[in-house]
């Protein structure tokens, strides 16, 4: 495959509205390959550029599931199977007590899942990325919000694009270099 | 009913942030702590106080390794002493941390914003303080890792059916969880920071702990997603620590441990004393750093009504134990009540009743509740009646149950103020540190309070 000589064509607003309006507007117009940055979460905006698929619950379900069961069959068979010790004249299966145990691995694991699957699925930790090429950028960890429209994209092309995003009015416009 | 709830939010006279901010004066005014502030004096002689107390506490447990468990002052009857009383109390003071930063996210408490990160970090040092305890008190502390099941040559595993064992699970698991819901709200955070610093070193550090984070509306969405759902984790988590805390005491058969009301009472006492640490963090915290604007008399407030409410329910359960000391018929029970009242450790028991039942009631005065010295000053009294709690249960329970011919009494030794106050040194060092290196106040969710990051579909 060819390597693309720019990653992307970056629009800069000044404020949260403005960036879920020019989203909007961008993915009305037929661009799939897009994201858009922000220095806090902004309720609606992955909606906007076409994210509806979050798979970090399912991450944690099933994160949860094999902790619980891991619980539960490690203290089943620890005390039940391979040491069975009279504590007392208890049931060695004495499930009661084990209920403790199966709800902190329960919680265990899908606490890990929720951290280390939202990082899988973000493609994090990545040091280096593209739109860390902008020098205007740096500001998006800050006050500035950012749109940007892959080179990627089917509908991409460096000069219509360009003029389309130019009409959303930004405040600035950077090529991103790949 | 909308109209209802705007009237009441701007009825209240503090804002959750002072005026006139933006999402720049926001950013810059929390990362320049970190940034570009230099450290003070004052800085460097808290750090250096509390470094010798750890020193201190050092000391003491490398002595404590040297010689054995009889340098402490536990003796039979009173096998549990300050290492359990101290471990209780450490680990009640992280719970606040949690109810802030998941409880009240839950609960869509804006007001958490600004004293959630501190409050966490709180919570991990506090826990770290606590988990030295039961390690260094088992006996022979280089054996400490056969609580955990691992397959070892000697073919035997823990027992399942102990509190003490769940414990070891739900103090890892509450310890993990913590690091792991501190060290996600940081990664925003720490790509600001790596974009504002302007030292290298700096730049690769924070660099580094922000995963590379560049804030795409997908990552938000996954990571507000993972954040909310480990509150919710976090939630239960929290309650059932202080609840198996309890068990270890609940479950034994000795006077004044055995009762039902222990796992309420308990975690009201930890969240209790927790927003008593925070307010004597906060407090110097927001003076020193000039950060009134961020940390008001609104979360003063709040705080000081939290404490109010868990110190109810505190007194209910002093109530109760001593209702059932006289209800349930139990000469033993009815003999630890008037031992608490009348025995060799009653000094101890009057001021713990002074101390966490009748002082806090001033927090009724709306005056002293948005003063600041007050507050301070009451929530140094709350802790110490806390601790005085867990003394009156650990030692005053186990210094005479059922033989009157194995009575005994308890007499902590220097080497268990040195470890305990040691901890107190190691808790303040970790803070130290952590003002100086992380930002103490969450920057990005400080912007989402601000005005300007409303948003209409």
């Amino acid at each position: 495959m060819k390597r693309e000589r720019t990653y992307g064509i970056m629009a800069e607003f000044d404020s949260a509205q403005a960036l879920i309006d020019a989203a909007k507007r961008t993915h009305e117009a037929g661009y799939d390959k897009i994201d858009a940055y922000s220095p806090f979460p902004i309720e609606g905006l992955a909606e906007e550029i076409g994210f509806h698929h979050d798979e970090v619950p399912l991450v944690v379900m099933i994160g949860g599931i094999i902790g619980g069961l891991t619980g539960y069959l490690m203290q089943y068979w620890m005390s039940a199977v391979d040491y069975p010790l009279n504590i007392g004249g208890k049931p060695y299966h004495s499930w009661p007590a084990f209920i403790v145990i199966t709800f902190e691995m329960t919680i265990l694991f899908a606490g890990v899942s929720a951290v280390f699957g939202m990082l899988a699925l973000n493609g994090l930790p990545m040091p280096y990325h593209p739109v860390f090429n902008v020098p205007r950028f740096s500001s998006a960890s800050k006050d500035r919000f950012f749109l940007i429209v892959f080179s990627s994209d089917r509908k991409y092309d460096p000069a219509g694009t360009r003029d389309f995003l130019q009409s959303l009015q930004p405040r600035s416009l950077s090529e991103v270099p790949s | 009913m909308d109209d209802q709830y705007k009237m009441t939010v701007s009825a209240q006279e503090t804002p959750v942030i002072g005026p006139g901010y933006t999402f720049g004066t926001v950013t810059e005014k929390i990362s320049a702590i970190v940034l570009t502030r230099p450290a003070s004096n004052g800085w460097f002689v808290g750090f250096g106080i509390a470094f010798l107390l750890t020193m201190m506490m050092l000391y003491a447990i490398g002595y404590l390794f040297l010689k054995g468990i009889g340098i402490w002052g536990v003796t039979i009857p009173i096998g549990w002493g300050f290492a359990i009383v101290n471990f209780v109390w450490w680990i009640g003071i992280g719970h606040a941390g949690t109810l802030i930063s998941a409880i009240l996210l839950l609960l869509r408490q804006s007001w958490r914003n600004s004293i959630n990160r501190f409050a966490e970090a709180m919570t991990l040092f506090a826990v770290a303080c606590a988990g030295i305890f039961p390690a260094i008190h088992v006996g022979r502390p280089w054996l400490a890792y056969w609580l955990f099941p691992y397959p070892s040559t000697m073919g035997v595993w823990p027992q399942f059916r102990s509190p003490l064992i769940w414990d070891v699970f739900a103090v890892s698991t509450y310890a993990t969880i913590s690091a792991l819901f501190w060290f996600i709200g940081l990664i925003p955070d720490m790509a600001t920071l790596r974009d504002r610093a302007t030292h290298p070193a700096a730049r690769i550090i924070y660099g580094m702990l922000s995963m590379g984070w560049r804030g795409s509306a997908r990552h938000w969405h996954r990571y507000e997603t993972a954040y909310l759902l480990l509150a919710g984790l976090a939630t239960p988590l929290v309650l059932s620590v202080h609840t198996v805390v309890s068990f270890d005491f609940a479950i034994g058969i000795v006077p004044g441990w055995h009762t039902t009301i222990f796992p309420p009472y308990f975690v009201a006492g930890a969240i209790y004393s927790g927003f008593a640490m925070v307010l004597m963090l906060a407090i110097p915290i927001r003076k020193i750093y000039g950060l009134e604007d961020f940390i008001t008399e609104l979360h003063l407030q709040n705080a000081a009504k939290v404490m109010l409410a868990t110190g109810l329910i505190v007194a209910y359960g002093y109530g109760i134990e001593a209702f059932m000391g006289w209800y349930s018929g139990d000469r033993y029970d009815a003999f630890t009540l008037w031992n608490r009242l009348h025995g060799p450790y009653a000094i101890p028991y009057w001021a713990l009743l002074i101390c966490n039942i009748f002082i806090p009631q001033v927090l009724w005065i709306r005056k002293l509740r948005t003063s600041p010295l007050a507050l301070f000053l009451i929530s140094g009294v709350i802790l110490v009646g806390m601790w005085l709690e867990r003394f009156i249960i650990v030692v005053v329970s186990l210094h005479r149950d059922f033989l009157t011919s194995s009575w005994g009494m308890y007499y902590p030794t220097r080497w268990d103020w040195m470890t305990y106050i040691g901890t107190i040194g190691m808790f303040l060092a970790a803070m130290f540190l952590f003002l100086r290196l992380l930002p103490a106040i969450s920057i990005f969710e400080m912007r989402t309070l601000l005005p300007e990051a409303e948003v209409k579909e």
